[in-house]
């Protein structure tokens, strides 16, 4: 037996160096999420599912879909034609127009601080678990894109550019929908939001006017703004909690909301919590966009306040119709709302079309 | 000879044995249940008005959740092992309801085990990201730090109608006057004397109608509400979370 022992060896070491020298996997660049200093200190690492990385390669990709119309059933329409930049990739119109000019029944939501959704329960009603589950929906949604995922994986791969670009990405040139919507998931995690007036305030870096402190002051007390419960605070950046609440809009519940996706008439009327940032740029407000301004928002909290059996009990003024703000609380509020805007976001060349 | 080194060998290998095995340490964990009077509480049972509280007044769950902290173990020799961490049981959302200590324990009788209800002024003053995610943070008027508790639902108020109340525990602090008085309202939650033996699981029951009971007969009309500022009904609900939990089954 030991006299072959010196063949098998060797069979052995040149079957591993075969293997080694004929296998050189492809891996794309790897690239870390800038995380906000802020977020650092504050909150809990963002969630960046082990099968799709942040790589350099990918979120470029993902940025070129993003912007690109192809994703559409008759090329006329990208995500970013609902999702703009400018308006912190929401739409400043209530309902966003799909290729057939058909309106759906849900304003646009913002696209920032996507990675720190704890629950990933993406949407207004929370229909799709996962930032890359998310955007499979809107492409054959047949009142928005109105694509098939055949179609488009098809003139995908005809393009003179995506067969190599997803080959940089993901190591195959075959499109098909899931590396599709793993690149656009890459570039959203990056649209991270965490320079407005207020965050620089936290860190030091300006001083906030009297109105700005102060309508913070009305935010967190409970016996007045009592925002905080379900929008944050200053430990907690997101300014949301990413959680579905009945914020008593309406007596009569004609849109479930979170309702519909669960099954269970307890969540009847609820809807994700929006993140308070760059409301500057986020109008018209609420799942449906009923609001066009903050003030109407305000006075909703205040004086608008509608009973229903799902409010939510942290809608604790509801029997007197909300809050009951005073013009001065009210335009404070307004104020310290507006420092959570951040224009450097909107106006970020990496978040814009190439 | 031989066979007298062997028996000797085999000796020493169980007297080896016994030693190791005294206290072998072990894994612990806790099993936070919940129950009104009896009944077993679960997010199952959430939202329905079926409750009725030592006040008379029908009562649903909508949102339970609270933190505890310093897990402490006493043996009999006064040796204490107190485990410098917090666990926030999120009942709603069904988590943290088993909760595995971080160290090991050595296995044996311990004469006293207990934990803290919210945080001591010392843990409640540190930043916390992962509480701070949850948004368990209480506003810097009211003194910073952490909530305690946060207990949600709906119940039938005096005219009939259902109303929303929010039982939330925090550190009580009185503004009325120029400076911040505080009161502590965290409290310790005696468990009695356990036996852990490998792999121990303590099950731990919260009975949440205490909470409305003793010493202070709930009235949701009255204390519904803005509690948080509410010096006075931080300290009724102090008094009255110190019968709400119990030392349930030992496993194995």
């Amino acid at each position: 037996m030991n006299k072959y022992f010196p063949y098998i060896a060797s069979i052995v070491f040149i079957c591993t160096s075969c293997t080694d020298e004929n296998v050189t996997e492809y891996v794309p660049t790897p690239i870390a999420l800038e995380i906000p200093q802020l977020f650092e200190d504050n909150i809990i690492a963002p969630v960046i599912p082990l099968d799709n990385p942040q790589t350099i390669e990918g979120i470029a990709l993902g940025k070129k879909l993003f912007f690109d119309p192809i994703l559409s059933g008759d090329n006329t329409q990208a995500c970013a034609d609902c999702h703009t930049p400018e308006n912190a990739f929401s739409d400043a119109s209530r309902f966003s127009d799909g290729i057939d000019g058909r309106l759906g029944n849900r304003n646009s939501m913002p696209l920032f601080n996507l990675a720190w959704n704890y629950n990933e329960r993406f949407f207004w009603d929370g229909r799709a678990f996962s930032l890359e589950h998310q955007a499979f929906q809107p492409v054959t949604n047949p009142i928005e894109m109105k694509a098939t995922w055949v179609d488009v994986s098809s003139k995908l791969q005809q393009d003179q550019d995506y067969p190599s670009l997803f080959d940089q990405a993901f190591g195959t040139s075959t499109i098909d929908s899931i590396l599709v919507t793993k690149a656009i998931a890459q570039f959203e995690r990056t649209l991270i939001s965490a320079n407005s007036r207020f965050d620089q305030y936290l860190l030091g870096q300006i001083n906030l006017t009297s109105e700005e402190l102060e309508g913070f002051n009305v935010f967190m007390d409970e016996t007045r703004g009592d925002c905080f419960h379900c929008h944050g605070n200053a430990n907690n950046p997101l300014w949301t909690d990413n959680i579905f609440h009945n914020n008593g809009l309406d007596a009569i519940i004609t849109d479930l909301g979170l309702g519909k996706i669960s099954g269970d008439p307890a969540n009847n009327g609820k809807f994700k919590s929006p993140s308070l940032r760059n409301l500057a740029f986020t109008a018209p407000y609420m799942h449906d966009g009923r609001f066009n301004s903050l003030d109407e928002v305000i006075n909703h909290y205040s004086e608008g306040l509608q009973n229903s059996t799902t409010i939510d009990p942290l809608m604790k003024k509801v029997a007197q119709g909300g809050v009951h703000l005073s013009a001065q609380d009210k335009s404070n509020l307004k104020a310290f709302l507006l420092s959570l805007s951040d224009e450097s976001f909107i106006n970020n060349p990496n978040f814009k079309n190439p | 000879m031989k066979k007298i080194v062997s028996i000797f060998l085999i000796c020493m290998l169980f007297v080896s044995c016994n030693s190791d095995n005294d206290d072998p340490p072990t894994s612990v964990s806790f099993n936070f249940t919940h129950n009104w009077d009896g009944t077993n509480v679960t997010n199952s049972e959430f939202n329905t008005i079926q409750y009725t509280n030592a006040n008379g007044q029908a009562l649903s769950i909508e949102k339970l959740r609270y933190l505890i902290s310093n897990i402490t173990f006493r043996k009999v020799n006064g040796e204490t092992t107190v485990i410098n961490a917090y666990n926030l049981i999120d009942v709603t959302n069904n988590t943290n309801l088993i909760y595995t200590l971080p160290n090991e324990m050595l296995t044996g009788h311990y004469i006293n085990v207990s934990f803290t209800f919210g945080f001591n002024n010392d843990d409640n003053y540190q930043n916390y990201t992962d509480l701070n995610s949850a948004s368990w943070n209480v506003p810097a008027q009211l003194g910073g730090g952490y909530h305690f508790m946060q207990l949600e639902g709906k119940f039938i108020d005096n005219a009939s109608a259902q109303t929303g109340y929010a039982y939330h525990c925090i550190r009580a602090v009185d503004n009325s006057g120029a400076q911040q008085v505080f009161q502590d309202t965290f409290f310790t939650v005696d468990l009695g004397e356990v036996e852990l033996k490998n792999n121990a699981s303590i099950v731990i029951n919260m009975n949440i109608a205490e909470w409305f009971k003793n010493p202070n007969q709930w009235d949701l009309n009255l204390l519904g509400n803005m509690l948080m500022p509410n010096f006075n009904a931080q300290v009724m609900m102090h008094d009255n979370g110190q019968n709400v939990f119990s030392l349930g089954e030992l496993i194995p």
